[in-house]
């Protein structure tokens, strides 16, 4: 993490505007609210957190599908163009996204093979013959045979067609792939082959990768670096055995204690949360999470915490976490 | 544990379902004691879902069912609807995994209960809602008694699924079988869901089936597990037993799967292949395509469930449980 990051995102803020209510009276909904973050070349980070806390939308975000209201992405050290720019298209074969229902990302009406060639037609990469060796490469190195390429979505099964998702992704050889829950879609036994494939392509290619998921389980077994995503905000951020053994934030607290463990018995010492998911159209005043804390303090509802080092390259953004570190400060 | 000399307050015997002459379920057998949580896994198209279906006459027309599903010793399989509905919502409720779904969204929720409550417990209008309330004080809806003049997209996918839970106990059910009841929602509001059938299954003392793909959820939950493949039981078992020594190879290939929080992060050990289709089951053993363990035998006929040896309570469908047993049936012969 010495070198420059490969991608760098300073104070992103995205507002959607909706329409609710009987009278449709618009409200504005911050999705993302100042997050700042950096991913370097090779490295893969996870975004975890619950429905609306904003992490698909961050998703979008760095992969430049759609702009922010404020705030800069740079990607190998230039800004992040416009989308419809001419270096907007060239960008599109260095970054990449992957979604969660791979039917719905496929041509119904295309063969498998074609729909992988798409990417590499579109920018002009090779010639017809190359296109095709390449093709049929891209499908060995999914797991799946060069045949495959002749089939359409529908004769594929879900496992199959995330990889053929995944070989199209992986057609213009890009330095970063956005895959936002690619496995959540996928059943126990397929899902681990899926998972066990993007951690060989990452380790082969040496590529970077955002991996978007609310299985902290998933996320944990592929992340080098893991960030905890609470109502638009990262609310910590750091090495995945750090921050999953050891969390510091109250809300990553819950949300680990809350993951159902096989083998483990019965539920001990969990950390159940009261109260339903925040709504990003009325977030609260301060410390978005202050409401549902079970360690809330007066300031937590009055200031909003900074994102600050907790020591062993971590982040996290809880007064609590502050005091007790100024505390330690002091005592030594 | 459950006192072992409880009879069963439903027993499913051989239950086969079949949709246009395609088999879908390949003859389950189950019995539930009262006051006992068991939970049935597998993935998606296993048949965990349709077992319920069909015992509960919920499946189309079409389906082509036959066995035994014997509710305090009375047969339900073909009865006529009159007398179902009688049971289902009362005797034996259900939950599903997408609460918004199941309820009416131009109703009330509280006249959605009250109804319950007034065609299974015979209530008057006015002791009808004096029991809402109470139900949905019980199952944790902040401010009862007004919120029960609220429709349902007022509520979150949390609530309405404790309204689901509320609706289902109001038929002062002796079975709660919840299918999925999580899977749509967030992680710490699942940890509220799971809190909440636990603490009402306690407390009624009602039999409690908890339909997941998940085997997390229902570690935590259950005391005993059905593992189901390609429309039948594969292994049966305790659910401490079943987490420590998984006898089916389709067992242990699923426990290996699963990441976890717990252990350091290692290669997953993914099961090739795929799930087979319904019409194009392999003969034998239907996991055997995907077995490590497979032997030539595996491809000629489907083991039964059998119990482990010394293990009554365990059971596997697998030919190298029933190879062990071999040696015993010959002595006892």
């Amino acid at each position: 993490m010495m070198a420059a990051p490969l991608l760098r995102a300073e104070g992103l803020v995205r507002r959607y505007r909706l329409r609710q209510g009987v009278f449709r009276h618009p409200v504005t909904v911050k999705a993302v609210d100042s997050l700042s973050l950096s991913v370097a070349r090779g490295e893969t980070l996870g975004i975890v957190g619950e429905s609306g806390c904003g992490k698909s939308t961050t998703g979008r975000l760095l992969a430049g599908l759609e702009p922010p209201d404020s705030g800069t992405i740079s990607f190998g050290g230039e800004p992040l163009p416009a989308a419809g720019h001419a270096r907007w298209r060239r960008l599109r074969t260095r970054i990449q996204m992957v979604f969660q229902d791979p039917l719905g990302a496929l041509d119904r009406r295309l063969t498998i093979g074609e729909q992988i060639a798409e990417p590499l037609e579109i920018h002009r990469l090779g010639s017809k013959s190359e296109r095709a060796d390449r093709v049929k490469t891209l499908l060995v190195d999914v797991g799946l045979r060069p045949d495959h390429g002749a089939r359409y979505p529908h004769e594929l099964s879900g496992g199959q067609r995330q990889r053929a998702v995944l070989a199209r992704a992986l057609a213009t050889d890009p330095d970063l792939i956005v895959c936002d829950e690619p496995v959540s879609a996928l059943d126990v036994s397929i899902q681990a082959q899926v998972i066990n494939l993007l951690a060989d392509l990452k380790e082969q290619r040496r590529m970077a990768m955002i991996f978007i998921s609310h299985d902290l389980r998933v996320v944990r077994q592929i992340s080098d670096r893991i960030a905890v995503m609470y109502l638009g905000v990262i609310v910590e951020e750091g090495d995945p055995n750090l921050v999953l053994r050891d969390p510091l934030h109250p809300y990553s607290q819950a949300l680990i204690s809350a993951v159902p463990t096989p083998g483990a018995g019965r539920r001990r010492d969990r950390t159940v949360l009261q109260g339903d998911p925040p709504n990003p159209a009325a977030r609260p005043r301060g410390c978005a999470f202050h409401p549902r804390c079970p360690a809330a303090l007066p300031v937590c509802a009055q200031l909003a915490p900074e994102l600050t080092s907790a020591g062993e390259g971590r982040r996290v953004a809880c007064h609590l976490v502050e005091a007790a570190g100024e505390g330690r400060k002091e005592t030594v | 544990m459950t006192d072992a000399c409880k009879e069963p307050i439903i027993e499913i015997a051989d239950l086969h379902v079949a949709f246009d002459n395609v088999p879908a379920l390949h003859g389950v057998d189950l019995s539930l004691r009262r006051g006992e949580s068991v939970g049935m896994v597998g993935e998606s198209g296993c048949g965990k879902s349709v077992t319920w279906l069909a015992a509960l006459g919920l499946l189309p027309q079409r389906a082509q069912i036959s066995g035994s599903v014997r509710l305090a010793g009375e047969e339900l399989l073909h009865e006529p609807a009159s007398r179902l509905d009688k049971v289902r919502g009362g005797r034996i409720a259900m939950i599903f995994q997408d609460p918004a779904s199941a309820l009416n969204p131009v109703q009330k929720v509280g006249d959605q209960i009250i109804e319950v409550l007034r065609l299974h417990r015979g209530m008057e209008r006015h002791a009808a809602r004096a029991e809402a309330r109470r139900l949905f004080d019980q199952v944790g809806i902040p401010d009862p008694a007004r919120r029960l003049d609220a429709y349902p997209h007022e509520f979150s996918g949390g609530q309405n699924q404790r309204i689901m839970i509320a609706m289902a106990l109001a038929g002062r059910p002796e079975i709660l079988i919840a299918d999925e009841p999580t899977t749509a929602l967030d992680v710490t509001i699942q940890a509220q869901i799971l809190d909440l059938l636990q603490q009402i299954q306690r407390e009624m003392g009602m039999a409690l089936v908890l339909i997941s793909h998940d085997l997390g959820i229902i570690g935590e939950l259950c005391e005993r597990v059905l593992v189901l493949y390609a429309g039948r039981v594969v292994e049966e078992a305790p659910v401490d037993r079943l987490f420590a020594q998984p006898h089916h190879p389709y067992t242990q290939g699923l426990l290996k799967a699963l990441p976890s929080l717990e252990t350091k992060p290692h290669r997953l050990v993914a099961i090739p292949g795929v799930v087979p289709s319904a019409t194009d089951l392999p003969m034998g053993c239907a996991f055997a395509p995907r077995c490590a363990q497979r032997v030539e035998r595996c491809g000629e006929w489907a083991s039964e469930l059998a119990s482990i040896p010394n293990e009554g309570r365990h059971k596997a469908a697998c030919l190298h449980v029933a190879s062990e047993l071999a040696p015993a049936e010959v002595v006892a012969a």
